[in-house]
């Protein structure tokens, strides 16, 4: 693959609008609870959780399960590979629409 | 679509995210303006009852009494002035969240009221000691500065007008420092005129065109 061709860059996790969504929140938002994370992207329980986990799995964020009194209260973080992915995402479609013109 | 829109549409999406994720949007301009024509009447109340006390000094017994008297209800107004202020400012930011339908109440509120808050508790704190030593001249310059600082920290979980109000403010406490007898012309300046000004441009820039779109 050479170097130059942008779409080295784009990753075909971030296909998706749930988790391209949750990336773009946990760049800028240090950490973010389950619970905002889903009113922010208007999402189900089990919709959010199986993208959340997928993207734990990759290793993309990370998990912190805390509790507030006694209930759980789950927060999620980027992580550096997380945060260096998505920027090559993003930085990949910006250099495709340049491209396109 | 051509995959060049998909891209543009997706690049939109995530910045978006970004924004409505990391500041509060639903502040409204409405609210500052209506803040400010609070502080104004409360000013003018304060001035006119400064005054009465002022005129009756040679003629009534006790005059440490009547200062007294006069600062307690200097004081209670004060607190009217800013629970109906805040009232009125939560009222026209919750309408205008749900004309956008979004939630007010989310993790960027909680984000800006936490940050807005630390500032601001630490200055009324320290108000209330300037109080409990009978230190009044410097509350004027204090509550000008401790305000503008709770908005510069707040500022950048919001949009981002608040953030010059909150220098604005800061520069306004310091000046007054220098005219320490003139403390509620300043007060009347900063938490009535400033909020009126700045709300009058939010007002205008976030709001205004959609209510001529209608």
């Amino acid at each position: 693959m050479a170097v130059n061709n942008p779409i080295s860059g784009l990753n075909k996790i971030f296909d998706n609008r749930i988790r391209l969504g949750v990336m773009s929140i946990l760049t800028v938002n240090e950490e973010v609870s389950f619970n905002d994370l889903k009113q922010m992207l208007e999402v189900t329980d089990g919709n959010l959780a199986t993208h959340l986990q997928t993207l734990e799995e990759s290793k993309l964020i990370k998990v912190h399960k805390g509790f507030i009194g006694r209930k759980t209260n789950t927060t999620y973080a980027i992580t550096k590979t997380g945060s260096k992915s998505f920027n090559e995402h993003i930085e990949a479609l910006e250099k495709m629409i340049k491209g396109f013109k | 679509m051509s995959v060049k829109d998909q891209h543009l549409d997706t690049l939109e999406d995530i910045r978006r995210m970004m924004k409505r994720s990391s500041r509060f949007i639903s502040l409204s301009g409405l609210s500052g303006i209506a803040a400010g024509v609070w502080a104004l009447i409360g000013s003018y109340l304060a001035f006119t009852w400064i005054g009465k006390y002022r005129n009756n000094l040679d003629n009534v017994r006790n005059n440490d009494l009547d200062l007294h008297q006069l600062q307690v209800d200097l004081l209670l107004l004060a607190i009217a002035i800013l629970i109906v202020a805040v009232i009125s400012a939560l009222y026209f930011t919750w309408r205008k969240a749900g004309k956008d339908r979004l939630p007010l109440w989310d993790h960027t509120a909680k984000m800006l009221i936490l940050n807005i808050a630390i500032p601001l508790v630490a200055g009324g704190l320290f108000i209330l000691a300037m109080l409990q030593y009978d230190e009044w001249r410097f509350i004027a310059p204090a509550s000008l500065i401790f305000y503008g600082l709770a908005l510069v920290n707040g500022g950048k979980y919001t949009l981002s007008e608040i953030r010059y109000l909150g220098i604005s403010e800061i520069v306004l406490g310091l000046v007054c420092t220098q005219f320490i007898h003139y403390g509620l012309y300043f007060w009347a300046i900063g938490f009535g005129i400033l909020h009126i000004i700045y709300g009058f441009a939010m007002w205008r820039k976030y709001e205004g065109s959609r209510v001529a779109e209608d």
